[in-house]
């Protein structure tokens, strides 16, 4: 059990890193953009807003809690 | 073309600064304990690598190409945007610039104090920190040239420049048998930081059905804009930071 746990904590640390907001946020960013694509939406700029809106996030948790 | 050179830069960069820290886990462990050790294990972590770059390279071109795109997208601004995250952290001052020679130090520190065990006929300690080392820094560099390899259909390529780049370091650590402190590590993280998620922005949309206004060339600007961004971020962290100092020294 504790293998599988181990091998489970490496991939979260490996793919989610430091932060889960960013696997989160880059998660609803190509949901959005999938949606809005779908419906023939312009969509350009949803990845890129998303990108901005994570890192402001993301290094705000990490300033505020000390890096 | 501008595709196959930013693949170049992107995996080299990616592998060369993973190789820089690899090559002081397995300097401080040589000096200190011999060599032939964590050289065995050098060589079995990359035969290892080099297995999976062999399976993952060619399975991942069974999968239809927008949904490798999406994937891939996913998986390089995830990768992208921890790196950029981190070096923007540095470069504000918020979290050290990663330092080489106190690696080393601590490094050989630990090496000194190990126990000398003895199985396969190797010194277990040296085989197991090098092979690890290799291996952990190793391993998002390999998922970099798979993925980027893949949605570009040029694989050796990613592949030739992450070879190039890991022989040049250690070349260098070959020749100066000390960690190479002044490569500038947070600068090249920046670059492959903002190079990788430009490309999971560019992939992702493309595999998520997004049209890209100036087709290819849509990356340049996506790179321009993500460069500013993380120029003003960098900035901003700093001021912020800085203002926080009289009122932190003063409590």
């Amino acid at each position: 059990m504790s293998h599988i746990r181990r091998f489970a904590a490496f991939w979260w640390d490996f793919i989610v890193g430091d932060d889960w907001v960013v696997a989160a946020g880059v998660a609803a960013g190509l949901g959005l953009s999938a949606l809005l694509a779908d419906r023939d939406v312009a969509a350009w700029w949803v990845l890129p807003a998303t990108v901005v809106l994570v890192l402001v996030v993301s290094l705000r948790r990490a300033t505020r809690r000390g890096g | 073309m501008t595709h196959g050179v930013f693949l170049f830069l992107t995996t080299f960069l990616a592998s060369g600064v993973e190789a820089v820290e690899a090559l002081t886990i397995v300097l401080a462990v040589g000096v200190v304990r011999g060599w032939r050790s964590p050289l065995i294990g050098v060589g079995a972590a990359a035969l290892v690598l080099a297995v999976i770059v062999a399976v993952l390279g060619p399975a991942l071109r069974l999968i239809p190409i927008d949904t490798l795109r999406l994937v891939v997208g996913a998986l390089l601004l995830v990768f992208g945007l921890q790196w950029l995250r981190k070096a923007i952290l540095r470069s504000s001052g918020y979290k050290a610039l990663h330092d080489e020679s106190a690696a080393f130090r601590e490094e050989q520190e630990l090496a000194a104090s190990a126990s000398t065990e003895q199985r396969a006929g190797m010194d277990w300690y040296s085989f197991t920190v090098a092979f690890k080392g290799v291996l952990l820094e190793g391993l998002e560099v390999v998922f970099i040239v798979v993925t980027f390899g893949a949605a570009q259909g040029r694989l050796p390529l990613a592949a030739a420049a992450a070879a190039a780049a890991v022989l040049a370091v250690a070349g260098f650590g070959l020749l100066v048998r000390a960690p190479l402190e002044r490569v500038p590590e947070n600068t090249i993280k920046f670059a492959v930081g903002l190079l990788l998620t430009s490309f999971g922005v560019f992939w992702g949309g493309e595999g998520a059905g997004v049209s890209w206004p100036g087709e290819d060339l849509a990356i340049l600007g996506i790179l321009a804009f993500l460069a500013l961004v993380s120029v003003v971020l960098v900035r901003q962290l700093r001021r912020v930071r800085v203002a926080a100092l009289p009122a932190e020294a003063g409590a």
